[in-house]
């Protein structure tokens, strides 16, 4: 795709420079260009790439370019470009050093993990949703108040993320579900790889709902995919309302904001017209459900999100169920 | 705090990449933040250091690149600099903004011998 104004493949990004400043026009070029290369070892490749070139001509021949490319590198040799030294100009032969190109995503690790865990809740048409929020939002009551409502009509399974103790996982078993409990010990969020290894433990049945309650945080998770077909952030009126402004990045990538609690509204000072507000500022998409595990306001309309998102992510298999006299 | 764990997983991919590339030491460290990757530069280098005592990148200097967070804005139909996510469109004060760019989290380049 083009990073100076966002033509072509795939999805719009907008990037680098302002249109103005290189007298481009949005599809009147093509910038991506394939070319193949060899590398020390005598492998070849080809690929398609597109790239911004500076020069500085002064009889000599310096130059800088940044590509963006439409793959990885993930193939033994890498990128090695022995023309480039240290001073980051063609100059062989004057350092030991040498500059690799390798255009990694730090979190390419937990995404792979991550995208691993969606195929197997994919094939098994399991409905995996990770629960996050602040620590004390009433998120494990509130699971266990919806396990018990799912309950009758289907398989429920969580996976509880603490950093101490396996009370949440208890009290998830308590209310009907298989669980299991992830303690993270010093670390602050639950990752792709520690939920792939719970799900090999857990077992969760095919066609059943998975949630995935993460650490009370509303900073790191949010970096950190699961796998999951949805989230969920959970915030309870007792909280503030500028909430999704001080932590943009987790209502930015959630899906549905549970408002737990309005028991409570009428002893609270909570505007949850100004609440609501908030968070489309950070995510216009966000859909808002307020929610009482306590005295089972708006758990319907929850439990009715639940089964929507099912029938979207699985539309076979759910006709299926239906079909199905009794289930 | 999570840059802790971001820290580590520079580390790997230095160290995974050690064999393939024949490198035995990292000078330099090239990164690529967006001001919407959720990671704070300095606990990144602090943690960096602290993860990279006693390994092939010890040492090592972190350069980070930050670059410009950019969104689309529907009513001007216009791409549009941004700070934070919820900055409000610079030309109309709208809030109908679809970020483009700005959550990179990349190691572009780095400097080895």
């Amino acid at each position: 795709m083009c990073t100076v104004c966002g033509c072509g493949q795939g999805e719009a990004r907008l990037e680098t420079t302002e249109q103005g400043k290189t007298g481009h026009k949005p599809g009147e070029h093509g910038h991506v260009h394939t070319h193949a290369h060899s590398h020390a070892d005598g492998t070849m490749h080809t690929h398609a790439h597109e790239h911004h070139h500076q020069h500085a001509r002064a009889g000599g021949h310096a130059h800088d370019h940044s590509h963006d490319h439409g793959h990885r590198h993930d193939h033994a040799p890498g990128v090695i470009d022995y023309g480039r030294g240290p001073a980051r100009a063609h100059a062989p032969g004057l350092s030991q050093a040498r500059m690799l190109q390798i255009e990694q995503d730090i979190l390419a690790k937990n995404d792979a993990f991550a995208a691993a865990n969606r195929a197997r809740f994919e094939a098994h048409g399991i409905l995996a949703l990770n629960v996050v929020s602040s620590p004390g939002s009433g998120k494990t009551t509130l699971l266990t108040e919806t396990i018990r409502a799912l309950k009758a009509n289907r398989d429920v399974a969580v996976i509880e993320g603490d950093q101490q103790t396996s009370n949440d996982a208890d009290r998830i078993r308590a209310a009907g579900a298989s669980a299991i409990q992830i303690n993270t010990g010093k670390g602050c969020h639950l990752d792709g790889h520690m939920i792939g290894h719970a799900v090999d433990h857990l077992q969760p049945k095919d066609g059943s709902v998975l949630f995935i309650e993460n650490v009370g945080n509303l900073v790191c998770p949010a970096a950190f995919d699961l796998g999951e077909a949805h989230r969920v952030v959970v915030l309870s009126v007792t909280e503030g309302e500028d909430k999704p402004l001080k932590y943009p990045d987790m209502f930015h990538t959630a899906d549905l904001l549970l408002l737990s609690k309005v028991d409570l509204l009428p002893h609270l000072d909570f505007d949850v017209e100004a609440c609501v507000a908030n968070a489309r500022r950070i995510n216009r998409r966000i859909k808002v459900l307020p929610v009482s595990a306590k005295t089972g306001e708006g758990m319907e309309a929850w439990i009715a999100w639940l089964d929507a998102a099912r029938m979207l992510a699985f539309p076979a298999r759910v006709e299926r169920s239906a079909a199905m006299p009794g289930s | 705090m999570h840059e802790m764990a971001l820290a580590e997983g520079i580390l790997q991919v230095l160290e995974e990449r050690a064999s393939t590339d024949a490198y035995a030491r990292v000078r330099k460290v090239w990164l690529e933040i967006g001001p919407l990757a959720c990671v704070e530069p300095q606990a990144l280098r602090f943690s960096f250091d602290v993860v990279a005592s006693g390994t092939l990148a010890e040492g090592a200097d972190l350069e980070i690149v930050q670059t410009e967070a950019r969104a689309w804005c529907l009513p001007c139909a216009q791409s549009v600099a941004i700070a934070q996510r919820f900055d409000a469109c610079p030309r109309c004060g709208g809030h109908q903004l679809q970020v483009t760019s700005g959550e990179q989290l990349r190691i572009k380049e780095l400097e080895v011998d």
